[in-house]
């Protein structure tokens, strides 16, 4: 047995408590700003108790934004955030599902070429290709859109080798009989694998839906119009205020506006989430 | 996967396909290869005429003393960054692990950062580090310590490490953790016997146990702090002050969106997909270990 030291427990929990207390830090400062009035942050003193604004700022950047820093409502800029998001984990979960399933449960001519190619993009981060990449979205007459964010960042190999790997766990025996039974290849993947996925493509789904909210280089550059910008990105233009300081109080319930979506999707779906994290069977 | 469970068909598996290898040719193959394309070349600021210069644009990148300055500051933030995210991450699930009880809460007070965008985590860290209202900026000067990161570039580069850091213990704290759940107990227990104490334990069998985990860690945090740390640096310090933030990534945007500079900037794309490149095919190497295993 291991030794139990009584000592060694305390200060595990000293640690923990720390640690933890270090990575809240920074978010329960935010709440105080944010719960500032104007006045108050004029006194310059911001300690770690709240004051009673907070409800009356986030109401104000929600519906108002910062109009003389020319930034959109907040609400706006959520909702932008979140067709985004929605659009990259929906489009890169669908297509990822149809090309993983191609290349595991058919042979065909271009097989190994096209996986490489797919391959490949693990290597291609959009912070490296960003201007090109800004050339071809503008000429497909893309940029202010949806489609405009999403389809840049759609297509990473990640997705597809996740399902890969599941898929090829998956007993070959089920393809064999649902072909016996006279079952096409569309029928299997609707009515087996996909069902079978389930847990998968949901994990996937949390993970890609965070990394779609939090994008910031690429909306920055594909976005000109204000009525475009998603939170994350447009926060920017309310800390950037040239020979002025931010509005603080604004800018953190902003802030905090802005990370609560996904925040709460990783507190909700937290198995699922780990699960698509690391990827094991745990 | 055996012939038998292959389905027979000549047109869907393409069919099936056709959407990524559109979208990887439209939005990633084509993009890089304009940018080797376009670094080979050099246009005057209005695009009415370019020329083939062969390989002068990265000639000029590379004799730049600017982009030298830059490279070194990548890599000094990127090891730094990995460093504190990665070491503080394994105290914590070293603690979490052995807490038994609780483990559960403290799991969850740790991994919601993970959550928060890099852009965001620079907003609040920041605020925090404002010399004139910021808990700790206004606490270093009341010390004494002159603190105005807006003015002194290594205060900026300060403020940095941290808010990329914070952000990133939480990603390498979920692995360390799943990590330290795969140990056997009867290893552990083994070497309590043979009176081992809890800091041999952990250097001599833990540690050794978690290889794998640590150096998939170490390629994933250094891509982190290579790339995604542009969002923390451009939201907050936007580079300054005199570019002591300045990344190769924050560069490549700034010559190429800002300063109009496209050879240049491609060529410095390019070098940035050499530096993907290697640390992909190192991780490659780490996931066939595993495989074969």
């Amino acid at each position: 047995m291991v030794e139990t030291r009584p000592f060694l427990a305390l200060l595990r929990h000293l640690v923990l408590l720390a640690g933890a207390g270090v990575v809240l830090l920074p978010v329960w400062l935010a709440f105080v700003a944010a719960s500032m009035s104007g006045g108050d942050m004029m006194n310059g003193e911001l300690g770690l108790v709240p004051g009673s604004q907070f409800y009356a700022n986030a109401r104000t950047v929600l519906v108002d934004g910062l109009r003389s820093g020319g930034v959109p409502p907040v609400g706006l800029m959520m909702l932008n955030s979140l067709w985004m998001a929605l659009a990259i984990s929906i489009g890169k979960i669908a297509i990822s599902l149809l090309s993983a399933f191609a290349i595991v449960y058919f042979r065909f001519p271009l097989r190994k070429l096209m996986f490489w190619m797919i391959f490949m993009t693990l290597m291609l981060p959009v912070e490296v290709r960003i201007v090109p990449t800004f050339k071809v979205v503008a000429d497909f007459g893309l940029l202010d859109s949806t489609a405009g964010l999403a389809l840049p960042l759609i297509a990473s190999a990640t997705a597809t080798f996740l399902f890969r790997q599941f898929f090829l766990s998956v007993p070959p025996e089920l393809a064999e009989a649902a072909r016996i039974d006279g079952a096409g290849p569309m029928r299997f993947f609707v009515d087996i694998l996909l069902p079978l996925s389930r847990t998968n493509i949901a994990a996937m789904f949390v993970i890609l839906f965070i990394y779609g909210w939090n994008q910031y280089l690429w909306p920055l550059v594909a976005t000109t119009g204000e009525s475009h910008y998603t939170v994350v990105m447009g926060i920017q233009r309310m800390v950037a205020v040239p020979d002025a300081e931010p509005i603080w109080n604004i800018v953190m319930a902003t802030a905090l506006l802005g990370m609560l979506p996904p925040v709460l999707v990783v507190l909700a779906m937290q198995r699922l989430f780990v699960k698509g994290l690391v990827g094991g069977d745990k | 996967m055996n012939a038998s469970a292959v389905f027979k068909n000549r047109s869907l598996p393409y069919l099936l396909i056709a959407p990524q290898i559109a979208v990887t040719l439209a939005f990633f193959i084509w993009p890089a290869a304009m940018a080797v394309f376009q670094s080979l070349l050099r246009e005057d600021p209005f695009g009415l005429a370019t020329e083939f210069i062969g390989l002068a644009n990265y000639v000029d990148v590379l004799e730049d003393p600017r982009y030298l300055d830059t490279v070194i500051r990548s890599c000094v933030l990127a090891v730094v960054v990995t460093a504190g995210a990665m070491a503080t991450a394994l105290v914590l699930a070293t603690m979490a692990d052995g807490v038994g009880r609780g483990s559960g809460v403290y799991k969850t007070l740790l991994i919601w950062p993970y959550a928060v965008a890099p852009a965001l985590a620079g907003v609040l860290w920041f605020l925090i580090f404002n010399p004139s209202i910021g808990v700790v900026g206004r606490g270093l000067n009341r010390l004494g310590v002159v603190w105005n990161p807006a003015l002194d570039g290594t205060q900026a580069f300060v403020l940095i490490v941290v808010a990329a850091a914070w952000k990133q213990i939480s990603y390498n704290f979920v692995f360390f953790l799943a990590g330290l759940q795969t140990i056997p107990r009867a290893v552990i227990e083994a070497a309590a016997i043979d009176g081992a104490g809890p800091g041999r334990r952990f250097f001599t069998i833990v540690l050794p146990l978690l290889g794998p985990t640590t150096f998939f860690l170490l390629v994933v945090n250094l891509v982190y702090a290579f790339f995604e740390t542009f969002a923390v640096i451009h939201a907050t310090t936007r580079g300054g002050p005199n570019s002591a933030t300045e990344t190769l990534v924050f560069k490549v945007f700034n010559d190429g969106f800002v300063g109009l500079d496209l050879g240049g900037s491609a060529a410095q794309s390019v070098i940035l997909m050499a530096l993907v490149g290697g640390l992909t095919a190192l991780q490659f190497h780490f996931l066939d270990r595993k495989g074969a295993r």
